[in-house]
């Protein structure tokens, strides 16, 4: 113990001409604080463990190619740091989630600058807490949900800085499960098979700046309280099972100044509460809010509501949400003092958006002119939809949200 | 026959109404294209117009056309020509006239507007195919209303009614069925009930090659099921056939039997 402590760091060299030719032999043989230095080539090499704090460096990206035969490297140790390593080929099992990284019951590591191709699981967090997941980009080649992995997961891990990551085509880009207190931000995550990011039972977390762009159902927000996203972009979620955001169960959580822009749903809410919707921009979405029922006291203000086939579809007639100061561009009401606030309260529920809920079949007569018509009688005389859910004060003009 | 077909076509071809039909549907193009340079967006927009509008001009312009040109139709039954031949001439020049305008009108602008280096031609020409489909049918249909009724106020008030009842009142009981019996299976009903009217069959045919599809969800991807694949389109284009076959015999029933 105390020899580890005196002994001067060292550096080892891997490469093909060095004293160390393998990984493993080289993570072997060095002792704590060392920092291995893998040179550019190709190492074939899979099962590497970390077992004590070491830094390893990989120079102008060497190529680690696990020849789909299981996990690549395993992490078991505090103060690690990976950086700068290609790693491919992670086999494929399903009684095990093979990655490329995993890291486990481990504090205060460092991963970053990774490019991982070919892979099941891409880095796995397993109880480990305080580390920092950066800049790393998560190429799979995922086709079904079934028999892939995810790019980044986190599971019982805490206080964990995921930023700046891009992952394509895994199942779930980012996935959560019991890991509160991480901050997930500027990430890029598209083109998954299913979900961009996934989180259940993860309370406290920050979402920033990210985007969510083109995935197979959107993102997934499920049993978890005290969320906050801003600034994020969801988009182009498109197909008959895709939402831009799904919340079911979320609870106390601030969804602020994110952009939901031509996605089937932008946000579908179940059984959510006490959640402030504020300064987002919902753009050209088939719906851009559908609540499913189970919603009290949330709020949603000063929010954009621009072009969408539907702004709002609720369930039932009961209503103890308030929809105050948004813009409408459906709104056809009058501001005769030139306030800037609509005179007259705008409904957003449209009489067909209400029947469609009520009975799904409905839906085949979308952009017929009965529709139209009774769409129209209903805005002038409400008699179905819920007669306290109006924005009282709508804003004439698109509100910028640029400085918030 | 179509000595007859060509003068009714010509007649119309030199009458102000068809031009000012021509020209609105060249201005619509024109004006929905310079708002919207996006080919496959003006196909949407275009549709709503196609589903209501055509098939009121045909039902007017048919009842219009028959009797305005009574007295003629009385002058050609002194000649030693078919009954069959001078009504279903009349019939289909009426009606070619009519998608003539319709295709060429909208099909202008868009050739301008580069509808052949988009990927919405498919869309565009089923547009266009459904919107000469209902030109027949409801050019038929009102033919025959014109054809049974002797009174012109008459005549004129079951066209409306009729055009009345398939683009508006029929959608109503559909969906008051649809909700009186929610706690049933109902895809196959609703199915079925979209077939048995041209208007919306036309409409769903188009909206589901669209994008806007997606927003129909679980019904839509049945729907999608059926029509989407060569039977289901087949079956469609049977069905907005059997609505232009079946007018047409019951015009040549008529005028067969008729006194005049």
């Amino acid at each position: 113990m105390i020899s580890a402590w005196t002994a001067h760091s060292k550096t080892i060299e891997v490469c093909t001409t060095c004293k160390f030719q393998k990984i493993g032999d080289a993570l072997a043989s060095a002792s704590a604080n060392d920092t291995i230095l893998i040179k550019k080539g190709v190492y074939k090499e899979f099962n590497l463990s970390i077992d004590k704090p070491l830094t390893v460096i990989g120079e102008n990206y060497p190529i680690i190619d696990g020849t789909l035969k299981g996990e690549i490297i395993r992490i078991t140790a505090d103060h690690v740091t990976l950086d700068g390593l290609f790693i491919i080929n992670v086999g494929t099992s399903y009684t095990e989630d093979f990655s490329a990284v995993r890291v486990v019951r481990s504090e205060y590591f460092v991963i970053k600058n990774l490019v991982l191709e070919k892979l099941f699981f891409g880095i796995y967090l397993e109880k480990s807490s305080h580390g920092r997941v950066f800049h790393n980009k998560i190429i799979g080649d995922a086709e079904e949900e079934f028999n892939s992995g995810n790019g980044i997961q986190l599971w019982y891990s805490h206080h964990i800085e995921v930023d700046q990551n891009i992952i394509t085509h895994v199942r779930d880009g980012i996935y959560l499960e019991f890991a509160d207190h991480c901050t997930i931000t500027n990430n890029i995550s598209r083109d998954n098979v299913r979900y961009g990011l996934h989180f259940m039972f993860s309370n406290d977390d920050l979402y920033e700046d990210n985007t969510f762009e083109k995935n197979g159902a959107g993102v997934a927000v499920m049993f978890s309280k005290n969320i906050e996203m801003y600034h994020n972009t969801f988009q182009g979620n498109w197909g008959t099972a895709s939402y831009g955001l799904l919340l079911k169960e979320i609870n106390d959580s601030k969804i602020k100044g994110n952009i939901f822009k031509e996605n089937t749903i932008g946000i579908n809410i179940e059984g959510s509460n006490r959640v402030s919707y504020t300064y987002n921009t919902f753009e050209k979405n088939g719906w851009a809010i559908k609540s499913r029922g189970a919603c009290y006291t949330n709020i949603f203000s000063e929010n954009n509501f621009l072009y969408n086939t539907f702004d709002l579809s609720y369930n039932g007639k009961l209503n103890d949400n308030s929809f105050n100061d948004n813009y409408w561009s459906d709104y056809n009401g009058y501001d005769l003092n030139k306030d800037g606030v609509g005179d007259v309260p705008h409904k957003p529920v449209k009489l067909f958006s209400y029947v469609a809920n009520r009975t799904p079949e409905a839906i085949i007569l979308l952009r017929s002119l009965f529709i139209d018509l009774i769409d129209f009688s209903e805005k002038v005389s409400p008699v179905f939809t819920p007669d306290n859910l109006e924005d009282a004060s709508p804003k004439m003009k698109r509100i910028a949200h640029d400085h918030y | 026959m179509i000595k007859i077909l060509k003068y009714s076509f010509f007649d119309l071809m030199r009458s102000r109404w068809s031009y000012v039909y021509f020209a609105f549907y060249l201005l619509l193009g024109f004006v929905l294209l310079f708002l919207n340079t996006d080919v496959s967006k003006a196909v949407i927009t275009l549709m709503n117009v196609v589903i209501i509008l055509v098939p009121l001009m045909g039902t007017l312009f048919g009842v219009m056309y028959y009797y305005n040109s009574k007295e003629f139709i009385e002058l050609l039954l002194a000649q030693p020509i078919k009954r069959t031949s001078i009504f279903i001439g009349q019939y289909l020049g009426v009606a070619t006239s009519l998608t003539f305008s319709l295709i060429v009108g909208l099909g202008i602008p868009f050739l301008v507007y580069g509808i052949f280096k988009s990927d919405a031609i498919l869309d565009f020409s089923l547009l266009l195919v459904t919107g000469g489909f209902l030109t027949f049918i409801f050019t038929a249909i009102s033919f025959y209303i014109g054809l049974s009724n002797e009174n012109k106020i008459k005549g004129f008030g079951y066209a409306i009614v009729f055009w009345l009842f398939m683009a508006v009142i029929y959608d109503g009981l559909f969906l008051i069925s649809l909700i009186v019996f929610e706690a049933y299976p109902l895809d196959t009903f609703s199915l079925f009930a979209s077939l048995a009217n041209p208007i919306d069959l036309s409409r769903i045919l188009i909206l589901l090659k669209l994008d806007i599809s997606a927003l129909m969800g679980y019904t839509g991807a049945i729907f999608q099921k059926f029509f989407g694949t060569q039977w289901g389109v087949v079956i469609a284009m049977g069905v907005l056939l059997l609505w232009v076959i079946v007018p047409v015999f019951l015009i040549r029933r008529k005028a067969l039997k008729k006194d005049f």
